[in-house]
This record gives C-alpha cells, sequence and structure tokens, in this order.
C-alpha cells in the first residue's frame, strides 16, 4: 500500500497500527478542526474509522484523514522564542484601535 | 374484494416481517461484538451498523405490526413471538464466529441488502420506499466498511487469508435462501411492493465476485442451499439468541427506560 504512513507510530514495540489526525468540516464554508486521531492500516480505513469515531451524530460534512507522521509540531522548549516575545504586543491586536466614528455596522 | 384485501394485508404483514427479522436479528449478532472488536476503532463501528439495523428493523416492524391492525406494536413483534414466528433468513442467525466470519457474513448480507434497499425505493407500498430511502444510505456504507475488510483480510497474511476462506466456505450455502422466491415473494413482486427475488442475484453476484477476485477468496460452488428462515423453521441457534434478546422485555412487560 502507498499510502500507508511509514513508522507513523515512531516505536518499533508498537503493535498497534499507524495513527492518523482527523480534522473535520462540521458546516458549509466552515473551517476543518481537528478533532482526534484514529489508528488504521491504510487511508480508506483511516477515513472508515474517522468516520464512525467522529462523524456518526451528524457532526460533520467533511473529513480528512493525515498520517500523524506528516504533522510537523513545535516543541515545548521552543515555547520562550516562539510565543511570548506576543505578549507585549498589544498593539498587534485589533482591540488595540478605536473605531472611527463613522464607521457603521463593523 | 374482502378476500382479496386480505391477501395484500397478509403479503404486507409477511413481507415486513422478512425485512425486519433479517436486520433485528443480523443486528443483534452484530451488537454481541460490542466490547470484543478486535480494535476500538472497529468495535464502535460494528456497534454503529447494529445500531442501524436495529433502526432499520424498527421502521419495518412498525410497518408489519400497522398492517396486522391487531394491537401490536413494533417491540411486541421484536419481544414477544416465538422462533417459529421468525422470517429472517438462516445466515443472520448464525453464532458470530471469529472476526473473519463476522465480515464475510455482513458482506455477503451487505451486498444482497444495498440492491434489495435500492430497489425498494421504488416500492408501491410508501412506508417500506421510505424505509429503503433511508436504508439504502446505511446499507452503501455497510457494503464499503465490509468489501473493504474482506480484501483486508483475504489479501493479508496466511492466517487471514485461510480463516476468510474458511467462513466464506461454512456460509456459501446460505446465501442461496436470499434469492429463492416462495407465494410470498412472488405476492409481493406482483403487487409492486419488492422486486422479484431474482433480479437481486445478478447485481449480488458482481459485487461478490469482484471482492473475492481482490480478496483472493475462491468462490465455492453452488451445492445444496440450506432454506427454512422464512417459514420459521430455524437452526438450533435462533432460540438461543432470542432468549437473550427477549429476555429483559419479557421479564419487565411494559416497562420504560
Amino acid at each position: 500500500m502507498t499510502d500507508t504512513p511509514k513508522g507513523a507510530t515512531g516505536n518499533g514495540t508498537d503493535s498497534q497500527w499507524p495513527l492518523w489526525e482527523v480534522f473535520v468540516q462540521p458546516a458549509q464554508a466552515a473551517p476543518y478542526e481537528h478533532c482526534g486521531s484514529v489508528h488504521a492500516a491504510d487511508a480508506e480505513g483511516a477515513m472508515q474509522n474517522a468516520r464512525d469515531v467522529y462523524a456518526r451524530r451528524g457532526e460533520a460534512i467533511g473529513i480528512w484523514v493525515v498520517p500523524s507522521s506528516a504533522i510537523v509540531a513545535s516543541k515545548p522548549e521552543d515555547a520562550g522564542s516562539f510565543f511570548d516575545p506576543a505578549d507585549d504586543k498589544i498593539y498587534r491586536h485589533p482591540q488595540f484601535y478605536k473605531i472611527p466614528r463613522g464607521l457603521k455596522g463593523f | 374484494m374482502a378476500e382479496e384485501r386480505a391477501t395484500s394485508t397478509d403479503t404486507l404483514l409477511e413481507y415486513c416481517l422478512r425485512l425486519g427479522d433479517d436486520r433485528l436479528i443480523l443486528g443483534h449478532r452484530l451488537s454481541e461484538w460490542c466490547g470484543h472488536g478486535p480494535i476500538l476503532e472497529e468495535d464502535i463501528a460494528l456497534a454503529n451498523i447494529a445500531l442501524d439495523f436495529l433502526g432499520q428493523a424498527s421502521h419495518a416492524l412498525e410497518v408489519a405490526a400497522a398492517a396486522e391492525g391487531a394491537g401490536r406494536s413494533a417491540d411486541d413483534l421484536a419481544f414477544f413471538r416465538e422462533g417459529v414466528q421468525f422470517r429472517n433468513l438462516l445466515i443472520v442467525e448464525l453464532p458470530r464466529g471469529d472476526f473473519a466470519f463476522t465480515i464475510a457474513r455482513q458482506f455477503l448480507f451487505d451486498a444482497f441488502s444495498v440492491h434489495l434497499m435500492d430497489a425498494l425505493q421504488k416500492s408501491a407500498e410508501p412506508r417500506i420506499a421510505e424505509l429503503a430511502a433511508k436504508a439504502v444510505k446505511e446499507d452503501r456504507y455497510h457494503v464499503r466498511h465490509s468489501a473493504e475488510w474482506m480484501v483486508k483480510l483475504g489479501d493479508g497474511t496466511d492466517e487471514s487469508h485461510t480463516r476468510l476462506q474458511n467462513a466464506v466456505n461454512d456460509l456459501w450455502r446460505f446465501t442461496g435462501e436470499m434469492f429463492l422466491a416462495d407465494p410470498v415473494d412472488d405476492a409481493a413482486a406482483a403487487a409492486g411492493i419488492a422486486p422479484a427475488a431474482s433480479t437481486l442475484k445478478e447485481k449480488w453476484d458482481a459485487v461478490v465476485n469482484d471482492v473475492f477476485a481482490r480478496a483472493n477468496i475462491t468462490r465455492p460452488a453452488d451445492e445444496v442451499f440450506m432454506r427454512g428462515g422464512r417459514t420459521g423453521k430455524h437452526t438450533e441457534h435462533l432460540g438461543h439468541l432470542l432468549a437473550e434478546m427477549q429476555i429483559v422485555a419479557r421479564s419487565h412487560p411494559g416497562a420504560e427506560w
């Protein structure tokens, strides 16, 4: 199977199938949101498991499944240099600016 | 005139019992996997499918109860009939076996049910057409699910292949009953309630042959086919299933929760 991610579990002793991250679209034109993960041997199995686990109560109109190994994630030790510099830059938030009086329905 | 009415009522009642009982009994067999599935995701999938079948059964038995007109409800039909009064196919009452047996049974039934429901959308009986319009969507997913597993198991390891081939061999003699028409089927077809059972065979063959080829499964020869479920002549397994399925409703008649 060409669509089976290699080494997705990252652990040679893990007897589970590879892990896939599941994203569902809750409504038309809404963004896909991460909702959890499933184990599956291949893409079709991942899609079916995602449907059965995360979309059986009408929560979704679309599903993405992505091999977990394909996700590039930030590391906890990056948090300081990645996120802290944003703390004191309130002018980066739209709330920092006053809305001109003439502007209606904004 | 009165006699004609009685006949068409009997046909509708009998036909709906068949539709409902197939799905009630198969749904119950599948529910036995709840908490025992090979992995969590598949456990949930099997329980979902079992619930789809129970929903279809409930709908069919409501139509049956209304056709009977004796004041019985769908629950009465499900929980207060005896084995000889059940009209399900023998294939659905066989014990769940191993996972390969469960998948093979599901696939062989799903490939039949999806084409039956597709045809029943055009039933002259509006309550059946309504049931079928909902059920055909569920059944399309069921056959996608079971066909995928057929290929995974059949084209998997030596162990999974052997188990699946054995399951298909054991089940084959129970498949003919799906397409053997009796006077009830003929009357239902004549009244436009249902398609002729034989018209489903060709479509079923096409699906089964395609999936068997992809799963490296050898199609067994058509030899002797078992029948009897449609007239209440069941295997020894149905009684045990009913005892478990019906005990709560019978111990606490009319209970609500």
